[in-house]
């Protein structure tokens, strides 16, 4: 996908992001924003934090390590974590 | 399937939700978990169902889940994988690595919950770290030592379960760790995995001694998996959680083999395509000579999917053809074609035609008695599989991939096959179908139906239910759909409980004819207190509705309920989708209608002292009342 610019994939990955979390935190989709967080989002705990990176694992095939696991503390931050995975695998 | 896709869907379940039409929206969310049975999805899918489980017939299941790990992530996915199956399944996790307590108080959360199905999930870490871990320090006899004491641990937990509970139990074995000896432990006889092999086996004897309690083989499926692809060790020695995030769908997809078949929510009848599934190519067009079908490609990838069809009828289940085929050159090539496997007298039913599929699929369910529901459908062409998704909800559509590849697969691997028990009735399924066929075929030729009746030399045995006989009688009970007067649903240990309650009866009923042995195919469990006797559960197998059975046992009954002091016969009639066959049974044998429920539900009396009933002089009746005798008459 060398064609895709930088910023269609950022959007790409983004509303990928935005649509997994909201299906794992249950909560709509527009209530969703990057900088979204433990902190704005109710029932942003501990188990649905694991639960969300399973399905991020699971979604972009990538894996994160336990110190990356506590740094994932927003979608802004997920983001570019898994962007950065991707491009690590030579995906993107 | 694309983010478009998977949002134009959703949109779809959104509105059908908002409509109020429910059964479209659970058709709906199955395309959507078919397709995108994610971790990510199951909160939605869960989620949906939330707003509409009150309003579709899902069956219920309360299932406890006993563990010495993290599994909560499982937890969505097991809910909206059973719910898209229409299983409402409540799931209650115990405390972390309490499970023994849990098990060994009988006043425990997990009793309270009073749980349907069980599952005791745990690790070889977590119930032998001695032999996971520390093997290479044991001495032989340590080793010995250790296996001994797991397993007996095993044993008191599953005798403890069997006190306090009747629900069944589902027990994980013990997985293999990578051999801390490196190649070497294979080379010995005492190596660590061998102990572990030792330990399971020990395991699957001690669960076959207790009825109810089932083997998931773990080991088996981690390493089928791949061991190294289905562990996280990372999340395991942060989290304590050991499933890497590809493994949650594949463990929900175990455990599901056995809820199916645990809360009845299985097929009976695997209907089957012929051209380019049972073989390559097609058959008016190629000729017999010209499909493909035999040991080399790519004949081979059909003859092995034809094994595992011939496997599903081994374990019980009816064949069908529904095929869109000149009907003599078909079985003529079922008949003659020197590779097939599958030969017609596999089949119980065949439609081949130029109909439709969904309405060839109605008449195989009718012919062989049976809902749509226990019908599963196999076609290459997805034209096919959506017509009869869209037409016939209720049949299990079979989800094959593109290539023929990956059609034995597919099979092997749906949950709506599995059994966990096969009994000698099971076995000879197809057989007693081709014996009903006779049946049928006589009855048109007798004059009357008295004649027809006469002519079958029918024989009845009725027996107090048997150790032996126990798997079957409950498996009829979660098994009969349409003469069954209150569909209730029993597992084995309920049913040997009730056999031991005070003036409580469970009588198994065997059938008879000219044609052979139908095996037990009846079930009566009644309750006699003062005057009163009170039928909890009449139910007869379809095999043998319109016989007259139904008036031979509830002879039995008045006479059985009478000679213990009783003055009243009586049982509710409680009517479901189903059991329209069954619902005359009380009326007809001048039983008075003497109170209803809120349910439609109609509770039946009989006066003893008044009324008689007349059993034809035709059926002959054999009652046994000890298990003693009930054994010589079998012999």
């Amino acid at each position: 996908m060398s064609q895709t610019t930088p910023t269609a994939q950022n959007k790409r990955v983004l509303s990928k992001i935005l649509a997994m979390a909201a299906d794992v935190f249950q909560v709509p989709e527009s209530t969703l924003e990057p900088g979204s967080s433990p902190d704005t989002v109710g029932s942003w705990d501990s188990l649905h934090h694991l639960n969300f990176v399973l399905a991020l694992e699971d979604g972009f095939g990538v894996q994160f390590s336990p110190e990356e696991i506590e740094q994932l503390l927003s979608i802004e931050l997920t983001v570019a974590l898994v962007e950065e995975k991707l491009k690590g695998n030579g995906d993107s | 399937m694309s983010h478009d896709q998977s949002k134009s869907l959703r949109t779809q379940i959104e509105t059908f939700l908002g409509d109020g039409r429910w059964t479209e929206a659970h058709a709906r969310l199955g395309e959507l978990w078919r397709r995108e049975g994610k971790p990510a999805a199951a909160g939605y899918v869960v989620f949906c169902y939330e707003r509409m489980k009150e309003r579709l017939p899902l069956v219920h299941c309360k299932i406890g889940l006993l563990r010495s790990m993290t599994i909560e992530p499982l937890v969505p996915i097991l809910r909206s994988t059973s719910l898209v199956s229409g299983i409402d399944a409540s799931i209650q996790v115990g405390q972390f690595n309490s499970y023994a307590q849990e098990i060994l108080d009988s006043s425990s959360a997990l009793y309270s919950f009073n749980p349907d199905i069980v599952v005791l999930a745990v690790q070889t870490r977590d119930v032998m770290p001695e032999i996971s871990e520390g093997y290479a320090d044991l001495s032989p006899a340590a080793v010995q030592a250790a296996i001994d004491r797991v397993v007996e641990s095993f044993a008191a937990w599953i005798r403890a379960f069997r006190d306090h509970s009747n629900a069944s139990l589902v027990v994980h074995n013990l997985e293999k760790p990578p051999a801390s000896q490196g190649v070497l432990d294979a080379q010995g006889e005492n190596g660590q995995l061998a102990a572990i092999d030792q330990a399971n086996a020990k395991l699957r004897a001690i669960c076959r001694e207790h009825r109810g309690v089932y083997v998931l083989d773990y080991d088996g499926l981690v390493s089928r998996h791949g061991a190294t692809r289905w562990h996280d060790e990372s999340k395991w020695l942060t989290m304590r959680m050991p499933f890497a995030a590809d493994s949650l769908l594949p463990m929900v997809s175990e455990w599901m083999k056995f809820i199916h078949p645990l809360t009845g929510t299985v097929c009976k009848i695997l209907a089957v395509d012929l051209d380019n599934t049972l073989w390559g190519g097609v058959l008016g067009e190629d000729g017999m000579e010209g499909i493909k079908l035999g040991p080399e490609y790519p004949g081979a990838f059909y003859r092995a999917l034809q094994r595992a069809i011939l496997d599903l009828y081994r374990r019980g289940i009816l064949l069908a053809v529904c095929s869109k085929n000149n009907h003599d050159e078909a079985m003529s090539a079922l008949q003659r074609h020197p590779e097939m496997l599958l030969r017609p007298e596999h089949f119980a039913a065949f439609r081949i035609n130029w109909q439709d599929k969904a309405q060839n699929l109605r008449e195989i369910a009718a012919e062989l008695n049976l809902g749509a529901d226990a019908v599963a459908f196999l076609d290459d062409n997805p034209v096919e599989r959506e017509r009869v998704r869209s037409d016939m909800p209720e049949v299990k559509v079979i989800d094959v991939p593109d290539h023929v590849q990956g059609f034995a697969k597919a099979l092997r691997d749906s949950p709506f096959f599995e059994r966990l028990t096969l009994s000698a009735e099971d076995r000879e399924l197809t057989r007693m179908y081709h014996e009903r066929q006779e049946r049928s075929t006589l009855a048109r030729s007798s004059a009357s139906l008295e004649d027809f009746y006469r002519s079958l030399e029918q024989e009845i045995l009725i027996a107090p239910v048997l150790p032996e006989t126990v798997a079957r009688v409950a498996q009829l009970t979660q098994k009969t759909n349409q003469y069954n007067v209150t569909t209730r649903r029993y597992t084995e240990p309920q049913i040997e409980e009730f056999a031991g309650r005070p003036g409580w009866e469970v009588f198994s009923v065997r059938v008879k004819d000219r044609f052979g042995d139908n095996g037990i195919v009846g079930v009566l469990i009644s309750r006699t207190e003062n005057d009163l006797c009170d039928i909890d559960t009449f139910l007869l197998s379809c095999r043998v509705i319109g016989r007259r059975i139904e008036t031979a046992m509830l002879r039995f009954a008045a006479e059985r309920s009478k000679a213990q002091g009783a003055r009243f016969l009586q049982g509710w009639f409680v009517p479901t989708k189903k059991n329209g066959p069954v619902r005359a049974l009380y009326s007809s044998h001048n039983f008075k209608a003497i109170a209803t429920k809120d349910t439609d539900a109609t509770l039946w009396r009989l006066d003893l002292d008044a009324e008689n009933i007349s059993c034809p002089e035709w059926i002959r009746v054999h009652v046994t009342n000890d298990s003693h005798r009930a054994e010589q008459a079998r012999a």
